[in-house]
């Protein structure tokens, strides 16, 4: 019964007729899967020193005739098996982009739904510290922050808590979208009579904010959030690549692309070339998937 | 004792552009007197229709009233249990998101009492397993219905309705002022009730004011206002009513547009338009005698 409801709504129905959705999907999913199983599926634990062997540093992929069957896509300068690595990197890359995107929503909507509830000083307060923001690229914003946590952090502190440190840059750098989104469709709403009908019967502005307002303005958040969840793996792996993300001994896909970045030119393209595709196929599916959301939610394409 | 009082209530609102504009293009605040001076009684049991063309101040005084605006000046004072008020549009007074059984319930969860919601519904004419659904499952009079069952949910004993049926089918308005009028009587219920129809008006009503420009022209009962006008305003809106019995008689046509209420006419603010105005009326702003503000009703000139 449910199933079925599922089956003829609307979004399952532009869902069926976009291909390209589909196949986006499925990579989608294979990934969230690799990355959830990484440590049961993968065939080496990359992170334990004691499986490595750097006498099989850079073999290259098992087709070549020097590869080894074991490391299909080859190893890198320490002998990790490059499958592996890109099965690890992808779940921190997710992780990190998944949590920085809820971290970015969350202050996002929160300070949106103020601003377009409350109007007046509070509204021009966030409203202006969000256009100043605007007007500098993310990954500058990012890269602040993070080297602020650098200085603020005693070094042995700094590796673990790099992770963390790089999901509140990256949810900084990103939640000015949703505040400004929300702001607007706020505005709509609270000028409705089913918000006034609820002051009438004297709620007060957070329960109105929360219980009414919030449902009625988190369709285009979601939108916001799928594409947004892309641009935050990009983020994290350009900073894994110019060196101030994850730290090496837990590498993302980034921090896999800048190793073997440094042996392109000596003929190991394969330590570079395979958490690259890796990269793009994962971003570009997200990608994908968002602006599928974004036509399907909006009643105008139709 | 009367429920309800109002005494020379007035509201501005701030229309000024932004502060940037205003100081770029020094412009003053500019500020709208929406309500000027209104005072009036309601007496327990009966109904008082406000009547009066779009931007008079009608919804103003309906929103002060309920405590949405606060009085700039002047005060409002309720002797009864509790207000609750019914609104215009029943398409945008109905959380889209929510059951029918969770809007009715929100003010008997929120303010404690012992409505229920079943029968609520079965009161205002709806089923009680209506309950379940959502509102766009319903027409707008159902939802109109159900904005009263909410209204009742708070166990009012006095209710305000802004233009309650002018979003309806003409059968359909019908059915409300029925189910009003059948409430009133078994309930009790006072009503201040708003419109610019005066067929509906002259249905429901026990009292008749008369708004122009924020100001309360003319006060009188339903039967002598609508048999013997007394400001010309009055007669103006009455001449307007088609003449469906043909009776032939020679009406007057309403002359002019309502001014600009950012830039009230001096003296009477119905001077442009009226028939019967002086330099008497163009100078000085007529007192609110024996429910009629017009100096030439006072002068005895008409």
């Amino acid at each position: 019964m449910i199933l079925r409801r599922l089956w003829e709504h609307d979004l399952a129905w532009s869902f069926r007729r976009s291909p390209v959705t589909i196949v986006a999907t499925a990579l989608t999913l294979i990934w969230v899967g690799a990355a959830l199983l990484a440590p049961w599926v993968s065939p080496q634990d990359p992170f334990d020193m004691a499986s490595l062997n750097l006498s099989d540093a850079f073999t290259p992929p098992a087709w070549d005739e020097k590869g080894i069957g074991r490391y299909p896509l080859g190893t890198d300068n320490q002998g990790r098996d490059i499958l592996s690595t890109i099965m690890h990197g992808a779940r921190i890359s997710l992780g990190v982009g998944l949590a920085a995107v809820l971290f970015a929503l969350v202050l996002g909507v929160s300070l949106g739904l103020l601003a377009g509830y409350l109007g007046g000083r509070v509204e021009a307060i966030i409203m202006r510290i969000a256009d100043v923001q605007l007007s500098f690229p993310a990954i500058l914003i990012a890269l602040l922050i993070d080297g602020v946590a650098r200085v603020a952090l005693p070094g042995d502190r700094h590796d673990e808590l790099a992770i963390p440190v790089l999901v509140l840059a990256i949810g900084f750098a990103g939640w000015v979208q949703y505040a400004r989104t929300v702001r607007g469709s706020t505005m709509v709403e609270k000028s409705k009579e089913y918000v006034q009908a609820a002051r009438v019967i004297g709620r007060r502005p957070l329960a109105i904010m929360l219980s009414h307002v919030l449902p009625n303005v988190m369709g285009p958040v979601l939108v916001i959030a799928t594409i947004h969840i892309a641009t935050a793996i990009i983020t994290e792996a350009t900073l894994s690549f110019l060196g101030v993300g994850v730290p090496a001994t837990r590498p993302s896909l980034g921090t896999l692309i800048r190793i073997g970045n440094e042996f392109l030119y000596s003929g190991e393209w394969w330590i570079t070339l395979f958490p690259g595709i890796a990269l793009v196929v994962l971003v570009l599916s997200v990608n994908l998937l968002g602006d599928w959301l974004r036509d399907a939610l909006n009643p105008k394409l139709r | 004792m009367p429920l309800l009082s109002l005494e020379r209530v007035s509201r501005d609102f701030d229309v000024s552009r932004p502060w940037l504009n205003r100081m770029l293009e020094h412009e003053p605040r500019r500020v709208l007197r929406a309500v000027d001076g209104v005072s009036f009684e309601v007496e327990s049991g009966e109904t008082l229709a406000l009547v009066g063309e779009s931007g008079c101040g009608k919804s103003t005084v309906a929103r002060l009233i309920v405590g949405l605006y606060a009085p700039t000046e002047g005060r409002v004072v309720f002797h009864g249990r509790r207000l609750q008020m019914i609104f215009q549009d029943p398409y945008a007074s109905l959380n889209p998101r929510w059951r029918v059984r969770d809007i009715v319930g929100e003010p008997i969860r929120f303010l404690g009492t012992g409505a229920r919601v079943e029968e609520l519904l079965v009161q205002v004419g709806l089923s009680a397993d209506d309950g379940d659904k959502y509102p766009h499952e319903f027409s707008g009079g159902q939802r109109q219905r159900i904005s009263i069952a909410r209204a009742l949910g708070g166990e009012p004993d006095f209710l305000v309705c802004d233009e309650p049926t002018s979003a309806l089918d003409v059968s359909v308005q019908a059915q409300i002022l029925n189910l009003m009028s059948d409430l009133q009587s078994r309930l009790g219920l006072t009503y201040l009730f708003i419109s610019h129809n005066l067929a509906v008006v002259s249905q429901v009503a026990d009292r008749v004011g008369v708004m122009y420009l924020g100001r309360m022209v003319e006060l009188s009962p339903a039967g002598m206002l609508f048999s013997r006008p007394r400001h010309p305003y009055t007669r103006m809106l009455l001449d307007a009513v088609p003449d469906l019995g043909m009776s032939g008689k020679s009406r007057t046509p309403v002359r002019g547009e309502v001014p600009n209420p950012l830039a009230p006419p001096s003296g009477c603010p119905f001077h442009p338009r009226c028939p019967h105005a002086n330099d008497r009326c163009r100078r000085e702003l007529p007192e609110f005698i024996d429910g009629v503000a017009c100096h030439a009703v006072a002068e005895r000139r008409i």
